[in-house]
Order: C-alpha cells, then structure tokens, then sequence
C-alpha cells in the first residue's frame, strides 16, 4: 500500500508515512502478558452474583410475582422487583432529548419481549443466585405477539409498546423521517428504465469475546466503582444516575477496556441494576452475561427491510430514487429512532440524484431491542443501494462501475438532505480501486475529479 | 458447602487452596488465586479463551475442574515472559498487530505456544489447526497466524 499523493496535491500538503506501516497499539502490551484488566478481572471479597429471571414469553401481561421461595433458598441476598427501581422507565437517548421513556429495568406489569428481564436475583455463589432465579414464580396471561415491521403497521396490529401508543416512534416529521428534494414523480416519468426492488436483512450478533457485564464495588464514602466494559462510559454514567435518582457524582465508572464491543455494549443493561444491588446490599456485586444472554438478550443490530425504486436514463445518469426503509427496533427504542434517522440521509448513496423521495420507520414489534452495531441504520442500506446500483447498470447494459462514476457525488453538489457535499472523494477511490482491481473504466472517468470543475 | 484442598504449580510456583467441590479451574485460577490471564468468553468449551497448559496439554480450564488438578504444572499466559522479557510469541503477537481487544490473546498465545512446544517448524496448516480451537471476533485470523508463524521463525534463528 502507498500514498497516491498525486490524487489532492494541491490541497493536502501534509505528508503522510503512516499506511501500510506497523504501528505498536499502547494496550498491545498488556493483552499479550495477560496483564490488561478487564472488567470481571476486578475481584472483590465478598462479591454477590446477580442473575435475571427473564420472559419466556413474546408478549404478555404479568398478573402475579411471588419471589418468596427464591428469597428462602440458601445464599441469596436480596431479591429485587420493578418497585425497587427508582425511575424504572427510561430510554438511552432521553440524554440528547429523544423521547419518550419506554422502557423498564425491571418488566413491569408486562413483558413485550422474550428475554425481558423482570426479576433480579443477587446471592453469595452464581450457582446459588442461578437456582434461586429458577425459584421465582411469575403468573403470565399470554398476549398476541407481531413479529413482522409491516404487520406491525397494520391497523388492528397488537400494541407492542403503550409509551409509544403505536407501533412506530413518532418523530417531529411524523409517522417517519422523510427527506423531500425535487420531484420524485417527474422523474420517474421522464426515466427511460424504472426498477423496484426490495431488500431485507436479520438481525446480526456482535458475538463479542467477552460478554456484557459490570462488578461493582461500594466505597466507604457512600460512592459506588463501577467497572464496565460498556462502550458508552458518559451515557451509562448519566442513565445510571437518572434510573437510580442518585447524582453523578456518587458515581465513579471505570472502564474504557472492552473485550470486542462492535456496538453492541453501548445500551445501559447492566450497570444500573448492580449498582442498585450494591447499594441495597452494601456488598460488591458482579452481574456479567452468561453466553447465552449475550447470544440471545443483548442487542443485536436491526432487521431491516428496504424497498428501492429508482428512475434511470439510458446514458446512465439516475433521475429519480424513491426509498422506504423499516428498522426493527424490537419491543424498545434504545439506538433505533436514531438508526432509522440516519438511513434516511444515507439513502441516495454517495450519489447525486436529482429527484429524491425518503421514508424511513423506526416500527417496534416483539422482537429482542436491537440497537447499534457498527454503522447501524446504514450498513444494511449500502448493502441494498449497491446490489441495487448493479441491477440498474446490468439494465441498461453498462459496466458498473462506469455507471458509479457517471452518478458520483462531486465537491459542490447539493445532497437530497441539503448538505452541500464537500470533501468528496469517491471518484478518487474508485480511480484507484480500478486500478488496483484491474477493472479498466473508460479513459474520461480516469481523468475525472471529484473537486475540480468540468474535469 | 463442603472444601476441598487443592495443590498444583501454577507457572513454577506452589499454589494451596480451598475451594468448592465442583469449581471449575479457570473459576479457581482467576477468582482464587488471582491469575486473570485466562479469559471466561463462554464457560461452555467453545471459545478457547480459558486455554491453558497442565501438564504438557492445552486444555480448557472452563471444562476442567479445579480438583482434578492436584499435582499437576499448570501454565498460563501470565507466566510467559522471563525477567520481562517477553516471549517470541507475546513478542510476534505485539509486532504483527494480531491482538486488538485483547480478549483471547491470552488462550491464542497458549494454543500457539502448545503447537511451537511440539512442533518448532510448523506449516501454514497446522497452524491453522492448532488455532481451531480459539475464537477471535476482533483481529481476523490472519494476523495471529502469522504471528506464530514469525514466533517460530525467530525461535529457530535464535537456535541457529
Ligand atoms: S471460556 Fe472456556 S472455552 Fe470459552
Ligand atoms: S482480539 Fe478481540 S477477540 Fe481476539
């Protein structure tokens, strides 16, 4: 690998001897002696474990918990139930003012996914703690469940989440995020080749190597430690403190050293209950996910669905792209509001289209919260955009990647959203990629340029 | 609950304790003894995270109750380097950029150290054999091949 300095000379002046260079990491040390600390590397004497009664159900309404035979069982400390929780209801991004609060640490009256916790179980061993939880005894009636982001949007749909009183988050824009730039319609009339298609991808696990998880530790001086591997030191710092009404600053989060996160530990899961059980105990508490929670409760990224129907001339220029995308959610908003947001600023590509049309839904159904994971609300949309770029270059019959340059944003084009592109360097890249990949394009695209006028 | 002693030689040195029948030994070397080199990524043998040395195998200490190990030499991760000098694996490890969150470094550089211990001159593929046991979510593998195969370089050119 080398550095095309011809590409930019007269606006990078800097020079560059980093790629392709091995640099040391300054924590590579420690990983490789064993000596870096990880969070459940932290060791208190007299720690308790703390395990989570879940729902075995989709979706139901919770009549009775009955915890007294879990509290008798040997070993067990403290049992704790929703009334424990001080603020119970909460959402992540109540911080930068997205609302409602939807969500509860402990279920509350009712379950809306499979794996939602609703009883915390803290006792001396994990063994005791694990067995205790199988003692807890919760009565369910069962409610209809949707699973699926357009049955969801059905009139008559079961209601998943009563904070939201529908099945989609209500943004400022309404029942979706919409960009509107030109005329959609028009464009499509006047294309030669209109092309809808639709995409849909699962939800994916980060599989991290190490699992969720946080120990706990009371001071003498009525604060608490405590050491997380979350990716969201501040944001789980500020939610514990909401969640347990207690200020910031009897709160010390140590962390920062994560054993892979790929955005799966940035919601705030688990910090909020150990510390509430550290402080009702006054005894460390360690709460840290078995493999099978990290599988199956910790956030995935979102299930998506993108339907795509683009205008395209025959000399390759696209006049019109109409998107709507849905992002599964699950049963609580966490990133998604968010994600769906992004998607809808993302979805032109790194093209410029004349005519412009968005809609994108953030639809909670009874699924497993989904929430960040590298790139999150766009990733999946890249994937469908440049399946869908292929599609419409086999359709007029031109190579796909001439058909890339001839639609390439450049420096000074206006983006559907109405940012000004600046900086752009895709045709640069794929200049280069041609080259490297020996996909030779036609000598005027080699000679193009992303910032310089009329090249 | 019931004690039972236990008595091994982790990385040279004596080790006595008393834990609960049933404890597993990477619960017993991290939680007892204070050796946090092995990783716990599933409790269940699939990750390779907890990989150490007992008695000239690589084993699983997640799988391994603590108290099978009476007797017996145990090494881990933490025991590699010598007067801090680290070993040619923790040393290719650090220079061919093969650990990122560092969280199965320490079963990784174990595994690998199994495979040089028997085999000092090994193939691309039994490299990858010997890994197979190890996940990685972070580097890729490629990097953490190679830094066995640059370990085994460097310890044959040091014999040399
Ligand atoms: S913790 Fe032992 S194999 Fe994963
Ligand atoms: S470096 Fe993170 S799991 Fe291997």
């Amino acid at each position: 690998m080398e550095l095309r300095k011809s590409y930019f000379a007269d606006v990078r002046k800097d020079d560059l001897h980093e790629i392709g260079q091995p640099r040391p990491r300054s924590d590579s040390p420690g990983h490789v002696t064993g000596k870096t600390a990880f969070f459940a590397d932290r060791n208190f004497p007299g720690t308790l474990h703390l395990k989570m009664v879940r729902s075995p159900h989709h979706h139901a309404r919770i009549r009775s918990i009955d915890t007294s035979e879990a509290e008798r069982h040997p070993g067990v400390v403290k049992v704790l139930t929703a009334k424990d929780v001080p603020h119970n209801v909460y959402t992540i991004l109540i911080l930068i003012q997205i609302g409602p609060e939807d969500e509860t640490v402990l279920a509350d009256g009712k379950v809306r996914w499979k794996g939602e916790p609703v009883v915390a179980v803290l006792a001396e061993t994990e063994r005791a703690a694990q067995e205790a939880a199988a003692k807890v005894k919760i009565d369910y009636e069962v409610l209809p469940a949707v699973f699926d982001m357009e049955e969801a949007l059905k009139p008559g749909a079961p209601l998943v989440n009563e904070y939201h009183g529908q099945n989609y988050y209500l943004y400022d824009s309404g029942e979706c995020r919409k960009v509107r730039f030109g005329d959609v319609e028009a464009g499509f009339a006047s294309a030669d080749h209109v092309l809808e298609q639709s995409y849909q991808s699962s939800p994916i696990e980060h599989a991290p190597t190490e699992t969720t998880g946080c120990v706990v530790a009371p001071e003498g001086n009525d604060r608490f430690t405590c050491y997380t591997n979350t990716q969201a030191m501040f944001f789980t710092l500020d939610n514990a403190s909401i969640i347990l009404q207690m200020p910031g600053n009897k709160l010390h989060f140590v962390g920062g050293t994560v054993g892979g996160g790929f955005g799966g530990k940035v919601d705030v899961i688990v910090e909020p209950i150990a510390i509430l059980g550290a402080k009702l105990t006054g005894r460390p508490v360690s709460f840290i996910y078995s493999r099978e929670e990290e599988m199956q409760i910790s956030s995935p990224r979102a299930a998506e669905k993108v339907v795509i129907k683009d205008g395209v001339m025959k000399d390759g220029r696209i006049v019109a792209r109409k998107v709507t995308g849905y992002t599964d959610a699950g049963a609580y908003s966490r990133h998604s509001p968010y994600g769906a947001q992004k998607g809808a600023g993302h979805y032109p590509g790194p093209y410029t289209i004349p005519n412009v049309w968005i809609d994108t839904y953030c639809v909670y159904t009874n699924r497993t919260p989904s929430s960040a994971m590298r790139g999150f609300g766009v990733t999946i949309g890249d994937f469908a955009l440049e399946v869908q770029m292929d599609k419409l270059a086999r359709l007029i019959g031109m190579d796909p990647l001439e058909f890339r340059f001839i639609n390439a944003y450049r420096d000074g084009d206006m983006k559907a959203h109405r940012q000004p592109t600046e900086g752009a360097a895709l045709i640069e890249c794929m200049q280069e990629a041609s080259r490297a990949a020996n996909w030779p394009v036609a000598e005027k695209f080699m000679a193009m340029s992303s910032y310089v006028k009329g090249a | 609950m019931a004690k039972v002693p236990v008595q091994f030689t982790l990385n040279g040195s004596e080790k006595a304790e008393f834990i609960d029948s049933g404890t597993t030994l990477l619960h017993a070397l991290r939680d007892k003894i204070g050796d946090t080199s092995p990783k716990g990524g599933c409790h269940q043998g699939t990750c390779g995270a907890c990989s150490v040395i007992i008695d000239g195998e690589l084993r699983l200490s997640c799988l391994t109750l603590a108290e099978t190990c009476n007797g017996a030499a145990i090494s881990t991760t933490s025991g590699l380097s010598e007067g801090g000098v680290l070993h040619p694996l923790q040393r290719a490890f650090l220079d061919t950029f093969a650990t990122q969150c560092g969280f199965c470094t320490p079963g990784m550089i174990m595994a690998a150290k199994m495979l040089l211990d028997h085999t000092p001159n090994p193939s691309r593929d039994e490299v990858v054999e010997a890994l197979s046991g190890n996940i990685c979510r972070c580097t890729g593998y490629e990097p953490i091949i190679q830094a066995v195969l640059t370990a085994a370089r460097s310890n044959s050119q040091n014999a040399a």
